[in-house]
């Protein structure tokens, strides 16, 4: 995985009510990202051969951290629209809409920090 | 005839094959367990006034961890009775500790001294058919140094 999950970008990302360091001079409000993937064919077979050996199933880590990373991006995005320039106290949630499908969202505050 | 032969063919890869890589990647994790141990892991961070830093990123790390054939076997037996499932209990933990390396380990790459308010998240993204069981875990906290 590479160093950080968000696309390379000023603005500052963390799960902490703050910026180390730093002081909030303004909120914006709830920031948030979501994508809903469906896993490929093909993985899933191979997937399905990998479960009489059990252990990691790397195609599909592979495929949920993309799509996080995806998640995380979008509400990037917001909080740059919003003129912020830190996104804290973030939080991730998953789950299954449906067979195959899952969803990954992010969310967190928006703040410009100095 | 034909079914209970394959049956049993994958039961018993799936112990032989499960098991060693179970083993293996148990030793795997305690050796770079040892070896990240100087940098300490915290659940809080969110409540308290923040430590002192000059840089503070988020680091994710996460495992998507399937049960073997076996298991899937025995865990469906258990069901008839109840009781602890520990065949689940070793794939759930063998994930969470995956997740928490990575996580962590990508935020040693980055220098951190330590990586503060970690959360879980588990969730079964297992779909139709034979994926059912794959679970999904991750782990991730702010690194500051």
């Amino acid at each position: 995985m590479t160093r950080s999950i968000a696309r390379a970008t000023h603005v500052t990302l963390t799960t902490l009510e703050g910026v180390p360091g730093k002081e909030i001079i303004e909120h914006y409000g709830l920031v948030q990202g979501s994508t809903i993937r469906a896993k490929h064919v093909g993985k899933d077979i191979l997937a399905g051969f990998k479960n009489i050996v059990g252990g990691e199933l790397k195609a599909y880590t592979e495929l949920l951290q993309e799509s996080r990373k995806e998640a995380v991006n979008r509400m990037v995005m917001q909080a740059e629209e919003l003129g912020a320039n830190a996104v804290i106290n973030i939080r991730f949630a998953t789950s299954s809409v449906a067979p195959g499908a899952a969803e990954l969202f992010a969310y967190g505050t928006a703040v410009k920090v100095r | 005839m034909e079914q209970i032969i394959i049956f049993l063919i994958l039961l018993g890869v799936g112990y032989f094959l499960g098991n060693r890589r179970e083993q293996k990647h148990y030793e795997d994790i305690k050796r770079r367990e040892k070896s990240t141990l100087h940098v300490p892991l915290m659940s809080w961070g969110a409540k308290q006034e923040l430590p002192y830093a000059h840089d503070a990123e988020m680091f994710v790390g996460s495992v998507v961890v399937a049960n073997d054939y076996f298991k899937t076997v025995s865990a469906s037996l258990r069901n008839l009775v109840g009781g602890r499932v520990t065949v689940y209990e070793t794939l759930i933990d063998r994930g969470r500790r995956e997740a928490m390396l990575r996580m962590k380990e990508s935020a040693m790459e980055w220098g951190a001294s330590q990586v503060i308010n970690v959360r879980f998240e588990t969730s079964n993204i297992g779909g139709q058919g034979q994926a059912a069981g794959a679970v999904e875990i991750m782990a991730y906290g702010t690194g500051i140094r």
